[in-house]
């Protein structure tokens, strides 16, 4: 009967009349129903055949466990439900599920869009009735300056890579609110498992502007030992894992950090970023799955942008966005105005203690916009209109809006930012020309990590470069320190 | 290994099958003898038992015991948190792996077969193996990959490769492959306690065969050196590297050249990455003869990094061209009779030493 429900009611109606079923259709769980699902085997019979009234079989056995059933008060039960009511229950091994005569398609689409949870208006004033989290003035002031001084460190090694001083940069602008809000709403002890354009979460976390410029140009004193290209950060003391280029495969370490903090029992949960089209990857969609089962404190960041390097989102995937997949999953999600540094803040902020205290993942979609091309090996006017980009960097740019609220709130004044652009101008001139004198790295650095210890092999040819090296110094450049 | 009866993939029972054609060395009475699936099965219990840090991951490795039963009792014994049931995505579940093992704890992941890996290979090679590298020495994968690698019987292509050549070729990645019980249970024990990222090749066929261990093998602290082959028989005319199952027949194939008075030294490389260059040379430059044997696919294979190593290093001791004995540039077919054609065989080693000794031999290859 259960599978039965799933057809037109003439059917059942038919049958009724034939084989005299109609008391058999108690709408509740019996123990004929779970005799039944322990043999479900049986049961499938039931379904084909039930379709086809005129079927031999039906006055065959397989109706068995029917017979079973005793109840004669069904019929009046069952002809007095209205229309569509559902009230049959089978327990599936999937979870109780209720069953519906009607055949209804979850449609494709919501119908009305996921809507966006956002605190401050375009102007930078809080909306009234608005819910968010408490920001004091000193963290408000370091968030603004954290996220003013991203933008003239994009701006400025952006530069540099124009004229040739680093080979390559790829610039957060336009995301300067995910990136310094999501880090202020976290602890030290979370471990930031990032994609690649989230350098100002490294910032707020104490990174220097030295450091920064000394990953860039690859010099003796990067954490890298220069092993990677440029914007490749990491730094343990940061609990910021190294960037890997490789798209959403950290989405999956996440959760595998996160499980190990359970199982650690910290105070501490796991945060990974990653963009519109990151969330293509089958790793995406293994890690929220896994997240969900097994029950880790891992947060997923998507920054939903609008484009991965030259593809939209329209031919990214036709989902209303990412938040909405979180639920597909078993995963608790929410979607926010990524330019909001408030709502940011507060979404993060409420986000790590469910996902600390009820040991679960959030999935948070911040939607925001990509005002730099992809990277600098990209021309993002060759795909999008020059306009576009020109409006979202002036009129929706998170870090003025930000800025006019503390502003309001009497945080700050145009003193104090003409104070702060001028120092950070000036700081990372330097760095840039202090990183890019430095030595290289040594020589030894081509041959150490590739295992805890070196192999033998290694530590031959480390040798014999450095023979080579003494026999023809001046075929050496001076700057690789010996 | 021939005569061992063949086996479902999944449903095997636990028990200490015997072939029917014993392939064991005589030792003393007093020898004890486990099968390698008991003595995975154990390294994997006292690693666990002594350091907290290690779990396992894989498809099956809990509640049913185990797709092969290595991890039999497991569940039980440590509960749900340490022996993770994984839903079906190899990539997921590697990246997972890897992700714990960046924080610091020390996975044991199982593919269900090696050939299932490769789904995950993105995170067995970009995220474990070049991570220390890339990231300075700030992130170690402690992770160990372990499974059934190269052909078993009638699974057909997709379940049949062997990936020792694609994995040794890696740098930051370890390579294992075990023969026999005492270096399953040596080597699974050095790559769990190993800080780098190894592949543990296993041999779906191997699992139920027994062999005598020591009581210094049974001990929990017994460990094998990562790196070091072994001279499983010592010989002077002739020398045949192999690894895993192949040692097996590479021993069967000594005692049959014996009898023609070829005396064939046996290595069982158990190491592929890093490959014990200094004892094949070594041997090399003793017996001037040199065969290679695997079963993996022969382009590229690990044959032929040992065609090169002793090229590079012992090229004057030759006394006959290096010849490569590997399985047959075709995927895997499951007819039995195919199969057999297209793996090697007993015969073929000893047809093989027996050219490099310049003796005259027939050209067919066995029917």
């Amino acid at each position: 009967m259960a599978f039965c429900s799933r057809n037109s009611r003439n059917i059942i109606n038919n049958l009724k009349s034939k084989v005299g079923l109609s008391r058999l259709m108690k709408p509740s769980s019996d123990c004929c129903y779970t005799s039944c699902l322990n043999n479900t085997n049986r049961c499938r019979f039931l379904a084909p055949q039930l379709r086809n009234p005129d079927s031999h079989s039906q006055n065959k056995g397989h109706f068995f466990c029917f017979q079973r059933f005793q109840s004669t008060t069904t019929e009046q039960h069952f002809a007095s439900l209205p229309n569509g009511e559902h009230n049959q229950v089978l327990d599936f091994p999937g979870g109780n599920v209720v069953f519906s005569p009607e055949m209804q398609f979850l449609s494709e689409s919501p119908g009305v869009y996921n809507p966006c949870y956002r605190v401050l208006d375009d102007n930078g004033q809080l909306i009234s009735n608005s819910i968010f989290v408490q920001v004091s003035e000193e963290i408000a002031v370091k968030m603004y300056s954290n996220m003013a001084t991203l933008q003239i460190l994009d701006t400025i090694f952006y530069e540099a890579q124009r004229q040739g001083r680093i080979s390559f940069y790829a610039t957060t602008i336009g995301e300067e609110a995910i990136n310094i809000a999501s880090a202020a709403a976290l602890t030290a002890d979370d471990i930031v498992v990032p994609q690649y354009r989230e350098p100002g979460v490294l910032l707020w976390r104490g990174f220097t502007l030295q450091e920064f410029a000394n990953q860039c140009f690859g010099n003796k004193d990067d954490y890298g030992k220069g092993r990677q290209m440029p914007i490749h950060y990491g730094s343990n003391k940061h609990n910021y894992f190294t960037v890997s280029s490789t798209i959403a495969t950290q989405i999956p370490h996440a959760v595998g950090a996160a499980y190990s903090l359970k199982m650690d029992k910290r105070d501490a949960c796991a945060v990974t970023y990653f963009g519109d089209g990151g969330t293509s990857e089958g790793d995406f969609h293994a890690a929220l799955n896994f997240a969900a089962v097994t029950e880790s404190p891992v947060i997923f960041i998507c920054r939903n942008n609008g484009w991965a390097i030259s593809t939209p989102t329209s031919d990214q995937f036709r989902s209303d966005g990412i938040a909405v997949r979180g639920q597909a999953y078993g995963v608790r999600s929410i979607r926010v105005d990524g330019n909001d540094a408030l709502a940011m803040y507060s979404a993060v902020h409420t986000a790590r203690e469910m996902a600390v205290h009820e040991h679960r993942p959030i999935l948070i979609e911040a939607v925001t916009y990509r005002v730099g091309h992809h990277s600098t090996s990209d021309d993002s006017t060759k795909y999008r209109p020059a306009n576009e980009i020109e409006w979202w960097r002036m009129e929706r740019d998170p870090v003025t809006r930000f800025r006019k609220w503390i502003e309001t709130n009497g945080w700050w004044s145009g003193e104090a930012e003409s104070q702060l652009r001028s120092s950070i101008q000036n700081q990372l001139l330097q760095a840039i020309q202090i990183a890019e004198r430095a030595e290289k790295p040594p020589v030894k650095d081509l041959f150490t990590d590739v295992y805890d210890n070196i192999p033998w092999h290694l530590r031959e040819q480390e040798k014999m470069v450095r023979e080579t090296i003494n026999r023809h110094p001046k075929d050496y450049p001076a700057d690789v320190p010996f | 290994m021939l005569a061992i009866a063949r086996q479902r993939i999944l449903g095997q029972s636990f028990q200490n099958i015997r072939p029917a054609v014993s392939v064991l060395r005589s030792y003393s009475s007093a020898a004890k003898q486990i099968t390698v699936r008991e003595a995975l099965n154990s390294a994997l219990d006292e690693e666990m038992s002594a350091d907290p840090k290690v779990f396992l991951m894989g498809e099956e490795v809990g509640e049913y015991q185990g797709a092969y039963k290595i991890t039999k009792g497991l569940l039980e014994k440590y509960g749900p948190e340490r022996v993770l049931d994984t839903p079906i995505t190899e990539a997921g579940f590697t990246g997972i792996g890897v992700g714990a093992a960046y924080y610091g704890l020390k996975p044991v992941v199982e593919f269900m077969t090696f050939n299932f890996s490769m789904q995950a290979i993105d995170h067995i090679i970009n995220s474990a193996a070049k991570s220390n590298y890339m990231s300075a020495g700030q992130i170690s994968v402690p992770i160990v990959f372990r499974g059934p690698n190269g052909a078993a019987a009638g699974v057909g292509a997709q379940h049949s490769q062997c990936y020792a050549a694609w994995y040794a070729s890696c740098p930051g990645l370890k390579v294992l492959s075990p023969y026999n019980s005492e270096d399953a249970r040596g080597l699974l024990k050095a790559a769990i306690r190993d800080p780098d990222p190894v592949v543990f090749l296993e041999n779906e066929l191997l699992y139920g065969e027994s062999f005598p261990v020591s009581d210094e093998v049974l001990d929990s602290s017994f460990c094998l050196p990562i790196g070091k082959a072994k001279i499983e028989r010592e010989g002077k005319d002739v020398t045949i590297t192999a690894f895993s199952k192949l040692v097996g027949y590479a021993l069967k194939a000594a005692e049959i050249l014996e009898k023609d008075g070829i005396y064939a030294e046996v290595i069982n490389l158990r190491s592929i990455r890093p490959l014990d260059r200094s004892t094949i040379n070594a041997s090399v430059r003793k017996t001037n003869r040199l065969i290679t044997v695997e079963e993996g696919f022969p382009q590229h294979g690990v044959g032929a990094e040992i065609c090169a190593s002793v090229v590079e290093e012992s090229f004057a001791y030759l006394d006959a061209p290096v010849e490569r004995i590997a399985g047959a540039d075709v995927p895997m077919p499951y007819a039995a009779n195919l199969e057999r054609l297209a793996v090697p065989q007993i015969e073929d080693i000893v047809r093989a030493a027996k050219r490099a000794c310049y003796r005259s031999v027939p050209l067919a290859a066995t029917a």
